[in-house]
Formats: C-alpha cells, sequence, structure tokens
C-alpha cells in the first residue's frame, strides 16, 4: 500500500517536474550560461562591462531602479494604508462602494494605464491644460514625465498591494486585543502605536517588498515615460533589440538577483513573525462616525478619491471617441464617434490583435489551470523529498520580472531543443502563450493552495473508505471544494494575459501580435483614437472577467494577489 | 476596589434591546457573578461596565461616582476576555508590564510588580515565552495576571474558562477564587455554566432575554428560585403545571393542571400574583420514592419506573405518573433489589421541598415537563 502510494506520487510528479525544468529552470540556466559567455567562449568579461567604469549607464540604471522602486513603497504605502484604515475601522455612507471601488486600478492593464496617465497629466495632458485655462495661466501649472511620471503611475497602481494586504489584516485583528489595551489604560495613540500598528507590521513589510519587486520589475510606465532616464528593466529590452544577447542577458541575471534575494527575504520574514489571531469568528466593530462633519469629509474624501482613481478609464473612454486625425493642434479633441470602434467590424486587420489576445490568453490560462491544480495537489497533499525545492521553483517566475521571464525564453528557444520537440520557438506562434503560462504559474498554484491547506484530509479518507478511486474521488470531492481557489487564480490568471505587455514586446511576431503590441504600434503612429479604442476593448474584456466571476461564481478574483 | 451601582440600564443595538431596564447593586469585594444562557445580555451589560458600550439610557456608578460616559481607558477596571486577547507580538513579560508602562511606572518599579504578578499565578518561570508557547491554562493565567497587576477598583471576566477542558477549569476555577480572596477585589463574573457560579460566586444575577430574572445567593438561587426559568435553568429539576385551589395556614392547595383528581399541598411559594399562571418546581433529589404505598403522607402518586439510569453516585429514575414523567435521584446504596424499568412504584414530592413558581416560559420550553 505504502509503495503504491509512492508510486502514484511520483506518477503525478513527472510532468510537473518535467515541465518546471524544462520552461522555467532549463531557460533562466541558459540565461546564466549567456551571461558568461563571449565571442571566445567563457569569460565574466560582460559582469566587467556591467560594473566597468567605462559604461556607467548600466550601473545607472540598476541605481534608478533601486531608488525609484524605494520611492514607489513610499508613495504606495501613504495612500494604501490610510486608506486601509478609513474603509476598515469606520462606518459611513458609501464605504462599500468606496472601498470596492479602491481596487479599481487591478482592472487597468499597465500600458493603457501609462497611456491614460500620458494624456490625463503630461506635457498637452487634459488636466495641467484644463487648469491653465480655467485659471488664465500662460503656462501649464505642472506636468508629469520621467521621473515623477514613473512615480506616479506606480504609487497609483500599486498602492492596492498596501491597501489589500493592510484591510484583510485589520479585518483580522480581533478587536478585544485593542480593547484590553484601552482596559489597561491606554490612550488611542498609545493603542495604536503599541498594538495596532506592531500587528499590521508584517502586513506592511509585505507589502513593501512585494510593491518593491513589482517596481524593480515595472517595464511599461518607463518605457512610455521615462524619455532618456534608464532603469535596468528597460536596458534589457534596449540590449535585446541592438542584438547584445550577452549583455541583455548579464542585465536579467542582475535584476533577477535582486528580485530573488528580495523574495527570499519576504519568505523569511513572513515565516518569522506571523502571529496567528487565536480567535473565534469575532467580527470587527467599525465604529460609526457620528460627528456630521466628519461624516461629510469621509465622504466627500472618498468621490474625490473614486473620481481620480477613474478619470484614466474616463480618459481612455473619451479618447477612443476621438477618430485619429482629428486632434492634433488643438487643446481639447472636438471631435466625437464612433469610428474607432466600427473599423472593428469593417477592416478585419483591426479585429486580429483582439482576436489574438484572446486565442493565447485562453490557450495559457487553460495550461495554467491543468498544470496549477495538479501542481498545488502535488504540494499540499503529497509527501516527497524536495518539496521545497519544488516550491521555490513553481514561485520563481514570480519572483523573475517579466522581461527576464521573455530574455529566458529568446535565449532558451531560439534554436531546438529536446523541451520543444525539436522546433525553434522564438519567432511561431507557440512562444507567447508559453510566455503566459510560465508567467502565471505562481498565480493559480498559489490560490489553489490557499484552498486546498483548508481542506480536511479526512474528506479524502472518508471518499477511500467508501470505495472510491483516487481520480473519481479527486473530481467529486477534492475538485468541487476547491473550485473556488482554483477559478479566482486562473480568471487573474487571464485577466493578466490579456494585458500582458512586457514578454509580448520581446516576443510577438506578425501572426501573433496582441492588443498591447497594437496599442504601442498605434501610439507610435500618433493613432491615439484607435490606441484607446484597443485599450477600451482590453478594459472591457477584463472588466466583463471579474464581474461574470463575481456574479456568477461568487469568486473575488482580485483575493488572489 | 470600589462597589457598582447600575441604575435602570438600557442598552438597544439598533432595533434590538440587548437590556432592559436592569438595575443592581455590587458590594464592595464581593464575588458577582451575571449567569444565563447565550445571547441574555450578561457580556453586554460587563461590556457597558468595562466602558466599552455606552447604556442607551440609565446610569454607571463606582462607589458614587457616575461612570456613565468615562472611557474605557479611563476606568481601572480589569478585563479578562473570553479569548484572553493577550497581544500576540509581546512576550508574557511585556504583556502583564503593558498596563503600568502606559501608567508611566519606573520600570525598575514595572519590573517588580509584574514578577509578583506572575509569581502569584505562578508563571514566574515563563517570562521570556512568547505567548504562542503557552498553553490554554497558562494563557489564562497570564490574562489574569495582566489584569490584576493594575491594581484595578474591578476585576472583569468574561467566560474566562470556557477555552479550556474540563479538568483545567476545575484547576482554574480555584485559582481565580484564590487571587480574588487574596486581592479582595470587587469582581464581577459572566458566564454561562451553572456550576461556576454556583460555587464561586457570594451573589449570582441571573439573566434572560435580557432582563434579570433574579439575584441572589447560590442557595437562594437553587433553593428558591423566583420563576419556573431560574429554576429549571440552574440544576435539573421537574415542573408541573398547576392551579391554586385554597389556602390553610402556612398551606396552599393545588391540583394539577393536566389532572384534577391530583392534589398537591406546597409550603413554600415565591411571591406571585392571583393572575400569573403557576407551576410546582421540585428537585430529582427531593423526589421520594417508595415500594410500597407509604402511609400518613402527602403529595403521593402512584407510577412506573420507565428508565433507570445509573451513574455513580446515585440512580437516575424516570417513572411515570399517568402521563407525567417525574425524575428522581437516589443515592447508590447497593440495594437489592435495584429498581428496574417496569417496577411500580410511589413517588412522593414532600410539601416542604416543593417550590411554587410562576410561570414566565412557554409550556413547550420547560424541559422534563413532557
Amino acid at each position: 500500500m505504502k509503495n503504491r502510494d509512492h508510486r502514484f506520487t511520483l506518477l503525478l510528479l513527472i510532468p510537473v517536474v518535467l515541465v518546471l525544468v524544462a520552461y522555467v529552470l532549463y531557460p533562466s540556466l541558459r540565461t546564466l550560461i549567456e551571461s558568461f559567455q563571449n565571442k571566445e567562449g567563457w569569460s565574466g568579461g560582460n559582469y566587467a562591462d556591467f560594473f566597468g567604469s567605462e559604461s556607467r549607464s548600466n550601473l545607472q540604471a540598476l541605481w534608478n531602479s533601486v531608488y525609484i522602486s524605494l520611492l514607489s513603497v513610499f508613495f504606495s504605502a501613504l495612500i494604501g494604508v490610510p486608506l486601509a484604515f478609513i474603509f476598515n475601522k469606520y462606518e459611513f455612507p458609501g464605504r462599500s462602494f468606496f472601498s470596492s471601488a479602491a481596487i479599481l486600478p487591478i482592472v487597468l492593464p499597465s500600458l493603457v494605464g501609462v497611456m491614460a496617465f500620458m494624456f490625463l497629466y503630461g506635457e498637452s495632458g487634459l488636466v495641467p491644460n484644463a487648469i491653465k485655462d480655467l485659471f488664465g495661466l500662460t503656462n501649464i501649472p505642472f506636468k508629469i514625465g520621467g521621473v515623477s511620471g514613473i512615480l506616479i503611475v506606480h504609487a497609483y497602481t500599486m498602492y492596492v498591494y498596501f491597501y489589500m494586504t493592510v484591510s484583510s489584516t485589520i479585518r483580522s485583528i480581533d478587536p478585544s486585543l485593542e480593547e484590553a489595551a484601552y482596559n489597561l489604560g491606554a490612550g488611542r495613540l498609545t493603542v495604536f502605536t503599541k498594538v495596532t500598528l506592531p500587528l499590521l507590521t508584517p502586513a506592511i513589510v509585505g507589502a513593501s517588498l512585494l510593491v518593491f519587486m513589482t517596481s524593480m520589475a515595472s517595464f511599461s510606465a518607463p518605457f512610455l515615460l521615462a524619455g532618456g532616464f534608464r532603469v535596468l528593466s528597460l536596458q534589457i529590452y534596449f540590449s535585446k533589440v541592438n542584438g547584445n544577447l550577452s549583455m541583455a542577458a548579464t542585465q536579467s541575471v542582475i535584476l533577477s538577483i535582486v528580485s530573488i534575494s528580495f523574495l527570499l527575504f519576504m519568505r523569511w520574514y513572513q515565516n518569522r513573525r506571523d502571529y496567528r489571531m487565536a480567535t473565534k469568528g469575532i467580527g470587527a466593530h467599525r465604529s460609526e462616525i457620528k460627528n456630521p462633519f466628519l461624516k461629510g469629509l469621509m465622504v466627500a474624501v472618498g468621490v474625490v478619491g473614486v473620481i481620480i482613481l477613474l478619470l484614466p478609464h474616463m480618459t481612455i473612454l473619451i479618447l477612443s471617441l476621438v477618430p485619429d486625425g482629428t486632434w492634433t493642434y488643438q487643446t481639447y479633441p472636438s471631435v466625437f464617434n464612433g469610428e474607432n470602434y466600427l473599423f472593428l467590424f469593417t477592416e478585419p486587420k483591426i479585429w486580429d490583435p483582439v482576436r489574438n489576445s484572446l486565442i493565447l490568453a485562453f490557450l495559457a490560462t487553460l495550461g495554467n489551470l491543468v498544470f496549477g491544480v495538479l501542481t498545488s495537489y502535488v504540494l499540499v497533499k503529497r509527501k516527497f523529498v524536495g518539496k521545497n525545492m519544488l516550491d521555490i521553483m513553481v514561485m520563481l517566475p514570480w519572483a523573475l520580472p517579466a522581461t527576464v521571464v521573455g530574455m529566458n525564453l529568446v535565449l532558451a528557444f531560439n534554436e531546438s531543443s529536446v523541451f520543444t520537440f525539436g522546433h525553434i520557438l522564438v519567432g511561431t506562434f507557440w512562444i507567447l502563450p508559453l510566455a503566459y503560462f510560465i508567467r502565471h504559474i505562481p498565480l493559480v498554484v498559489r490560490s489553489t493552495n490557499a484552498t486546498l491547506e483548508q481542506l480536511d484530509d479526512s474528506l479524502e479518507e472518508a471518499a477511500r473508505n467508501l470505495g472510491a478511486k483516487w481520480f473519481y474521488l479527486f473530481r467529486r470531492v477534492v475538485l468541487p471544494l476547491v473550485m473556488p481557489g482554483v477559478m479566482a487564480g486562473t480568471l487573474l490568471a487571464f485577466v493578466e494575459a490579456v494585458g500582458e505587455f512586457p514578454t509580448s514586446v520581446l516576443l510577438y511576431t506578425l501572426g501573433n501580435r496582441p492588443i498591447s503590441i497594437e496599442i504601442m504600434n498605434q501610439l507610435r503612429m500618433f493613432n491615439m483614437g484607435q490606441a484607446a479604442a484597443y485599450g477600451m476593448i482590453q478594459i472591457s474584456l477584463i472588466g466583463l472577467v471579474l464581474f461574470i466571476s463575481n456574479k456568477f461564481f461568487g469568486i473575488k478574483a482580485e483575493r488572489s494577489l | 476596589m470600589s462597589s457598582v451601582t447600575l441604575k435602570s440600564i438600557t442598552k438597544s443595538f439598533k432595533t434590538v434591546q440587548a437590556v432592559k431596564e436592569l438595575s443592581l447593586d455590587i458590594q464592595k469585594g464581593e464575588f458577582f457573578t451575571f449567569l444565563g444562557p447565550s445571547g441574555c445580555g450578561k457580556t453586554t451589560t460587563l461590556r457597558m461596565i468595562a466602558g466599552f458600550y455606552y447604556p442607551t439610557t440609565g446610569s454607571i456608578f463606582f462607589g458614587d461616582r457616575e461612570m456613565t460616559k468615562v472611557a474605557p481607558e479611563k476606568r481601572n477596571t480589569g478585563m479578562v476576555f473570553q479569548n484572553y486577547a493577550l497581544f500576540p507580538h509581546m512576550t508574557v513579560f511585556e504583556n502583564v508590564a503593558f498596563g503600568l508602562k502606559v501608567r508611566k511606572l519606573a520600570s525598575a518599579e514595572v519590573k517588580k510588580r509584574v514578577e509578583e504578578a506572575l509569581a502569584k499565578v505562578r508563571l514566574d518561570a515563563f517570562t521570556k515565552r512568547q505567548v504562542s508557547q503557552l498553553s490554554g491554562g497558562q494563557q489564562q493565567r497570564v490574562a489574569l495576571a495582566r489584569s490584576l497587576v493594575i491594581q484595578p477598583e474591578i476585576l472583569l471576566l468574561d467566560e474566562p474558562l470556557s477555552n479550556l477542558d474540563a479538568r483545567l477549569r476545575d484547576e482554574m476555577r480555584t485559582e481565580i477564587l484564590r487571587l480574588q480572596r487574596d486581592y479582595g477585589i470587587t469582581t464581577i463574573y459572566v458566564t454561562h455554566d451553572q456550576i461556576e457560579a454556583l460555587s464561586m460566586s457570594d451573589r449570582i444575577a441571573v439573566f434572560n432575554a435580557g432582563e434579570c430574572q433574579q439575584i441572589g445567593t447560590p442557595k437562594e438561587i437553587y433553593n428558591e428560585p423566583a420563576n419556573d426559568f431560574v429554576a429549571s435553568f440552574i440544576g435539573e429539576t421537574n415542573l408541573i403545571p398547576v392551579q391554586l385551589e385554597g389556602r390553610e395556614g402556612g398551606t396552599l392547595q393545588f391540583s394539577w393542571v393536566e389532572d384534577n383528581s391530583k392534589k398537591l399541598m406546597a409550603e413554600r411559594p415565591a411571591a406571585f400574583s392571583e393572575e400569573e399562571l403557576l407551576s410546582v418546581s421540585i428537585r430529582p433529589e427531593a423526589v421520594e420514592v417508595f415500594e410500597e404505598p407509604p402511609v400518613n403522607l402527602q403529595n403521593v402518586y402512584e407510577g412506573t419506573i420507565e428508565l433507570a439510569q445509573f451513574t455513580g453516585a446515585s440512580l437516575n429514575l424516570f417513572i411515570s405518573l399517568g402521563g407525567k414523567v417525574v425524575q428522581a435521584m437516589v443515592l447508590n446504596t447497593m440495594a437489592h433489589p435495584e429498581p428496574e424499568p417496569g417496577d411500580r412504584v410511589w413517588v412522593r414530592l414532600p410539601e416542604f421541598r416543593v417550590r411554587v413558581v410562576p410561570r414566565v416560559m412557554e409550556p413547550k420550553e420547560g424541559r422534563r415537563i413532557s
């Protein structure tokens, strides 16, 4: 019996390990090897070049990446933490609406978001110009671009990490802890600094590391806003475009080292400080705000916040209604119609990217679903040697910046290999679904893990006891119970795949170019309207998926972030 | 140390009245228990005394100081929460020291007092531990030490033993009582466990549905319940609906509602008014069982044993008196032959041990009636 169990675990493990080795480990190793090669053969010359004094640009880019990331952490926390407090500790009219609106930035694909910010707050942006005209100024009062632009986009998209982790921790803090402190004579300030804040520290540190990693890896914002400003993720792209693959590999390795060390630090920290709340379900009390002035203020802050959060979406919508060629030198667009959308149905070439995106995302997500459930089951419910290794391998694509994942694939599959059955993948249709699949492995595995860990082992044993074979009990008992977690992760993977830009830009071909690439092309041709129309399609697709999952499956996909 | 006075307290949450017109006087140094089923308003009352809720109407006094709207941190009460509410990010020492540090005591003094308090609860060896490394009983004692070390005027205990297993619960019961006597502190104890209430309290207030049913010493509550709810909530009892037929000196004459031919004499009525419906309550241990019809005794009924449960110290007999089942408890005397189901017996409900109580419960809620 024991032997049979072992054999079965092995049987389940083989496909999992095979996929991970072929598409995660092998490409990473290829990049590592490539970084130690130059024309003559093995050498550390690339690293000497990177850190060398003659080409300061690389070191400068690394430093820029780090300090932008640090500032992104600071600004995201500045927005996310207070919002989490206001929405979870106090009760006021519209609270639940505002609190769900606070996660709106998730529904904005990175490239579209950056584009919206350019048109909103950039040189010829709507907001600065509107202020100028409104107050009769001679110059626009402010504009974003370069560092400030990147930072604002980062703060807008990444404060959600702080907001969500801190919110969920606030909700899980046993209210009797704060009451106990009050009872012992502590005032509001003491309770906050000595009890509430220390309990939130793990969440805040976790979110900080997450934001740091995400902004180290951030590609879309620097890509559109940086100007002459260099960051490391962008340098990789430039090196690749210039054909210097060894340098691109070296830059990838260095960026990976920074990201992975942060991942390891995060794992260590979270394992070290885990205050499990030993509490039977006590609902959090939200204190109702009685003071009408304060109540009004809260609502006002909420309304203004929601407007600011929705402005980018609105801008994209408005831009998408402006026909190309009608908004050139004027400050504001003057002609609005549905021409950009009409093209979708009349010109098949315009419909192509949309269809591509859907097919690519569908294929990748299907793979994620099957692979994720299997991997998660093996990781959570089966015993075997090397589980920790497997776990780290699964999480690797999450720590690796998207640009690096793209580079890994370029370097690994631009020649035939056993893992591709002797085909060259780069330059074919299949490279993009593979890239999306790899990127989103951790999403599905993590959200499935979370529900699978809740599943009592005795349920499986009971099914066994009643005579069910493994496949039957997996299909009829395990799968239905973990479905919410699986679907949450899968839907989020789909959403991300539809919006994916960094790997797309490294790997697309003319035949499989997705919406994001088409947006980039349209922007380059100054077809703002058409670009925005594509953006709207992306937003609607993502919104539709989230809406359907929420409405019909009762799944909050954002939970699995 | 301080007395506590509640003056017609009412607390409403939105549409629900959790506590209705409650008035109480708790003496200095008294061990006072709020007893009742869950949702009866006892915890709400405790939280109003701690200051976490403010009463909708009515007022609260500690001694002669009005505390109704004083912030919880200014009341100097020591509360032990049901889940202990130990700060998970602090050690045992830091948890206990918290209240003293808030009071800005010198650190040498803090150390001395914390160590004293931890010695009192026999945890002096655990000062440096994280609270998550302690067992349930140890966590309980940290929570106790934390609330006692600030020398509160009033100690508030919210079902402190409900998360412990039976053995530990016995141990902690003695421990809490010992500490309370040591410190001589006014203590309010909330529980739904009648054994805890009876064995620990100086006085008990029995709550039901937001209203106080009776206040009294454990003996008064058990022996002289004010109504059928109190009688059946505390201990086992037989409740028989009756109607008054007449009086003769101190003795009241009743007949059974379900069977007019059965008469019943009672000498110990609770306060009741003419229009109230009445029951008699008699504890199983007061019911006398005879194998032969006894002579010259009142309140004797003939019946059949339906079920005999052996519990070790005693035998629980369920005896059917023509449709009405009465529970009797007889001591295990190893008599032969033992009573068995089907045996014909005579049951006596001694007139000096039946308690006449007004009926406040719906008849179907009365356990042991059917």
